[in-house]
């Protein structure tokens, strides 16, 4: 058994000096950048949640919202660090769209506390019978009745992101995103935008190009609040190692490239001052709509 | 002619190249990698050779290498027709049908560009047809027209652009040596034709009027189809006569057996107008499937042609043992290692199938057995790990358990890890063959572990699944309310496992959090098996389905007709697994389509084993097959 562990820790520490004396090609800019950022192991485990907010500079209103929650519990157990960040975009007339994405927030939000974070306050931790895809779907159903009974005739996008430990859940609906920026230089979108346009790039009738500046780009074909049943789209991945993930109205994406986006978020270290860097690009470049953004870095995870 | 100037040195150019169009003596090596064995062909661009790709050095990989050389006298004409190779080839590599030869490398050296492609042991319906005194037989053509059909369907319907053949004849269609119908020579090849009679490509005889004009659709290949049918069906070679006379040249008035249906499906593709010929390919060959219904000329021909290709798969090789095997076997060394109910475990030659030996004990064998540090490992139903020399089947030694052991061994850092009967989890340490800790848990444990880098999982027939770190520490444990015999496999964090309660379960691998959960009709002990974004899973139900990892998708199912008790194997671009039915199915990994069957006389509940394009399979009729994957 003693030299059993023996070979275990053995293992650790020759696995450290072998990945020291590995030669590799000299790392581009990009990719030192985040790197260097990293090397320090942090523990726990924990998120670190920016987020920037603008009624821009064409609307009179803001009928976005946002809401974001990160906590962190060690014990003898392990890290669980806990995540939940939501974007809506209302939609609608009156007030109705501020209220849709408002209630929208407000019903995930709570039964995701309900039935996932309380469980961290529970010392007994009591198994979930439900799975987090199930409990995430359920959140978004509630969100619906929400709309319906506050904001009838509102509508909402919905782009949720629920960090548990390692791994990612999203829920989606609408054309609010969220992508994955990697450590090593790569941007990667999530979600599909439940819009007229990216269908028709799907069929390829138009090109991503010509979807940006379509006349009907503002038109959704699936959206929290609409009368016709729809199922969302839940999705889990892995956290990308070292990197970050960014949610957004299309306020954002819809005004400054993926490009500009991934130069902003690699220009800066804390979160809340890339988001601001972020909403005054999209006011930079017109700010035609309500622009919401959320970042949260993952470290040491 | 003495290049005095620039100009006549350009001029002259192709003729010194010319000089220099020698073929590679056979034992070249290329890219240090492929070993020149033979020249099997000669085309206008260079050579095709046999070659052996000597990264597999244990066993004989031969290849195709096509070789083109690039004799455009201006340079940037040249570096023009390299830039289009290579954008060729890349298309070409991410075609994916039976009938397509599969594309394993590229590259361009000096003025030759070579394409490294599966080698299709067979011959070409020119040499086929030179071969014979006699036409092609109607029963024939259809079959193999059928299958022209359908890999043109897939061509034409390639995304984002579809894919014209433009060069549909006899002597580019190859007949392997299942019969299968192998389509070479692609469009690649003719980015190298520069300057030939302007654009116009394909060839005399076989191509159709539009194609002059330049002009190529999915007809153009339909009408050269139909061109080689009747090339075929007469003997009679339409190089030799006028161009677009086959409305002259009735089949029937030369080869009175042909059906006139059959004449007729040849004279619509051969029309004159595109638009009188089958709008499609795929039309062409529903009504060649129609006409075999009808005839009952191929009454084995029943629903299109992905299902006669099951008809004629065979094995490489079988072995009979003395009883049902349900388990699978393990390959080291070209030595196939299984384990059988008649109390043996035996080491055959992978190749041949050939008897090595075997090595008794007192129950049945139905774990896979393990290569590991030298030793041949494998629990018996008697409660014992065995541990062997590989080669001689010598015993090293032995561990005894409580109860049979139906858990394959896994192998890490000097232990050996398994479940048994007796309700324990092993660690055996190899070297000293003892114990190093179990974990006791309620029920049997028949669940094959996996190991991950810091925590291991494995199953129970008490309905739990744990969780544990490599010190026998138990890290969480997770319930459902059936057994869970299925072995779990880690991606990414997520590990994922069936149970005989009807649910396919992802978790958080280091929390036990369930993820997602995917509901069966039936309970499954069948073990997941993952490919990029997809795991596959089969299940009592009789399906073998294919889920989206992230969103639980169902993606695709597959329905045989008794229960799936064991596990998909992905290999390349299809999945092979076998069922109660008794059949062993490759199935199509992208469209859940069955690519092949065949059937054994009894019951398949092992996984199937893959090396070097080999598939091996084992059934309760006592057999143990090979296939070609």
């Amino acid at each position: 058994m003693a030299k059993f562990l023996e070979k275990l820790f053995k293992k650790d520490v020759q696995k450290k000096t072998h990945v020291d004396m590995i030669q590799t090609t000299p790392l581009t800019e990009e990719q030192l950048h985040p790197a260097g950022a990293n090397q320090m192991t942090i523990r726990p485990a924990q998120l670190i949640i920016g987020c920037g907010q603008s009624v821009g500079l064409q609307r009179d209103h803001n009928e976005d919202a946002l809401f974001t929650l990160t906590s962190v519990i060690a014990d003898g157990h392990g890290d669980h660090p806990f995540g939940l960040v939501i974007v809506a975009d209302g939609m609608g007339g009156h007030r109705n769209g501020e209220i849709a994405s408002g209630v929208s927030a407000r019903a995930v939000a709570k039964l995701v506390l309900n039935k996932i974070y309380s469980h961290f306050l529970d010392y007994q931790e009591t198994p979930i019978d439900e799975s987090i895809q199930e409990i995430l779907e359920d959140s978004i159903n509630e969100a619906q009745k929400a709309v319906v009974h506050y904001a009838p005739g509102g509508g909402t996008t919905l782009t949720i992101g629920l960090i548990l430990g390692e791994q990612v859940t999203i829920g989606h609906v609408g054309d609010s995103r969220a992508y994955f920026i990697y450590s090593d230089g790569r941007l990667q979108k999530l979600t599909k935008d439940h819009s007229l346009v990216q269908r028709m790039v799907d069929l390829e009738e138009i090109t991503e190009a010509e979807a940006m500046v379509h006349p009907q780009k503002n038109v959704l074909l699936k959206a929290i609040g609409q009368p016709e049943p729809f199922r969302p789209d839940i999705q889990t991945h892995q956290l990308p190692h070292g990197g970050k993930l960014l949610l957004c109205s299309d306020g954002l994406w819809g005004v400054v490239s993926e490009l500009d986006i991934f130069r902003i978020i690699n220009s800066e270290k804390d979160p809340i001052l890339i988001c601001n860097h972020l909403v005054e690009a999209a006011n930079e470049a017109g700010g035609p709509d309500n622009i919401s953004v959320i970042l949260v870095d993952f470290s040491g995870i | 002619m003495n290049s005095g100037t620039p100009e006549t040195r350009s001029m002259t150019h192709p003729l010194d190249s010319r000089e220099g169009l020698s073929q590679l003596p056979s034992g070249t090596v290329l890219m240090n990698r492929y070993q020149i064995q033979d020249v099997v062909g000669i085309g206008g661009m260079g050579s095709v050779y046999r070659a052996r790709d000597l990264h597999f050095p244990n066993v004989l990989k031969l290849v195709a290498v096509k070789e083109m050389i690039n004799s455009a006298p201006d340079p940037l004409v040249r570096k023009t027709i390299v830039q289009n190779f290579e954008r060729e080839a890349n298309i070409l590599v991410t075609l994916n049908h039976p009938a397509i030869p599969k594309i394993f490398d590229f590259f361009t050296f000096e003025e030759r560009s070579y394409l490294v492609l599966e080698f299709i042991n067979g011959l070409d319906l020119e040499a086929i047809l030179k071969r014979s005194p006699e036409p092609i037989r109607e029963d024939q053509m259809i079959i193999w027209a059928i299958e022209i059909c359908d890999v043109l369907e897939y061509l034409h319907n390639h995304k984002p652009e579809p894919i014209i053949f433009r060069d549909v004849k006899p002597s580019n269609i190859m007949i392997n040596q299942q019969n299968h119908v192998v389509v070479v020579d692609f469009g690649i090849a003719k980015v190298f034709k520069f300057g030939q009679k302007g654009t116009m490509i394909g060839t005399e005889g076989y191509s159709p009027p539009e194609q002059y004009r330049g002009e190529a659709t999915p007809q153009t290949d339909v009408y050269a189809l139909g061109a080689t049918m009747h090339h075929l069906l007469t003997h009679r070679d339409p190089r030799l006569e006028a161009p677009f006379s086959f409305a002259d040249r009735p089949i029937r008035s030369i080869n009175s057996a042909v059906s006139p249906e059959l004449e007729l499906i040849v004279k619509t593709a051969l029309q004159y107008k595109p638009e009188e010929r089958f709008p499609t390919a795929a039309a062409m060959r529903d009504s060649l499937v129609l006409l075999a219904k009808k005839t009952g000329a191929l009454s084995r021909v029943n629903s299109g042609s992905l299902l006669m290709k099951e008809q004629t798969v065979k094995p490489v090789w079988q072995f009979a043992f003395e009883d049902e095997i349900r388990g699978s076997a393990t390959i080291e060394r070209g030595i196939l290692y299984a384990g059988a109910y008649d109390n043996n475990l035996y080491a055959l030659d992978a190749t041949k199938g050939q008897f090595l030996w075997k090595y008794p004990v007192n129950g049945g064998v139905i774990s896979k057995p393990l290569i590991a540090e030298g030793q041949l490992l494998f629990g018996s139903e008697d409660g014992k790990l065995y541990s062997l020399q590989p080669a001689t089947g010598r015993k090293n030694w032995e561990f005894t358990t409580g109860a049979p052991i139906r858990s394959s061994p896994k192998y890490s850092e000097g232990h050996v890890f398994f479940g048994s009967d007796d309700k324990n989890f092993y660690a055996v340490n190899i070297t000293t063959n003892r114990k190093s800790w179990a974990i006791p848990t309620e029920g049997a444990i028949r669940s094959t572990p996996f190991l991950g880098t810091d925590l291991l999982y494995f199953g129970c027939e008490s309905n739990e699944f744990v969780c544990a770190d490599f010190r026998g520490q138990v890290k969480w444990r997770f319930w459902t309310k059936r057994p869970v015999t299925s072995s779990p496999i880690v991606a990414e964090g997520i590990v994922y496992f069936a149970s005989l309660d009807g649910i396919f379960y992802a978790l958080d691998a280091k929390s036990g959090w369930v993820v997602w959960r995917f509901r069966m009709g039936k309970g499954s002990i069948s073990s997941p098996s993952i490919s990029n974004d997809y795991v596959f899973v089969g299940s009592a139900d009789g399906y073998i389905y294919c889920v989206e990892r992230a969103s639980a998708r169902e993606i695709w199912r597959f329905k045989t007709d008794h229960q799936v008790s064991g596990s998909p194997l992905v290999y390349k671009d299809a999945i092979y697994c076998g069922s109660a039915d008794g059949n062993f199915y490759c199935i199509d990994i992208k469209s859940g389509r069955q690519r092949w069957k065949y059937t054994t006389g009894g019951p398949i509940t092992g996984t199937p084993t893959a090396l070097n394009d080999v598939i091996y399979i084992g059934s309760a009729d006592h057999n143990m097959y090979a296939f070609m994957a």
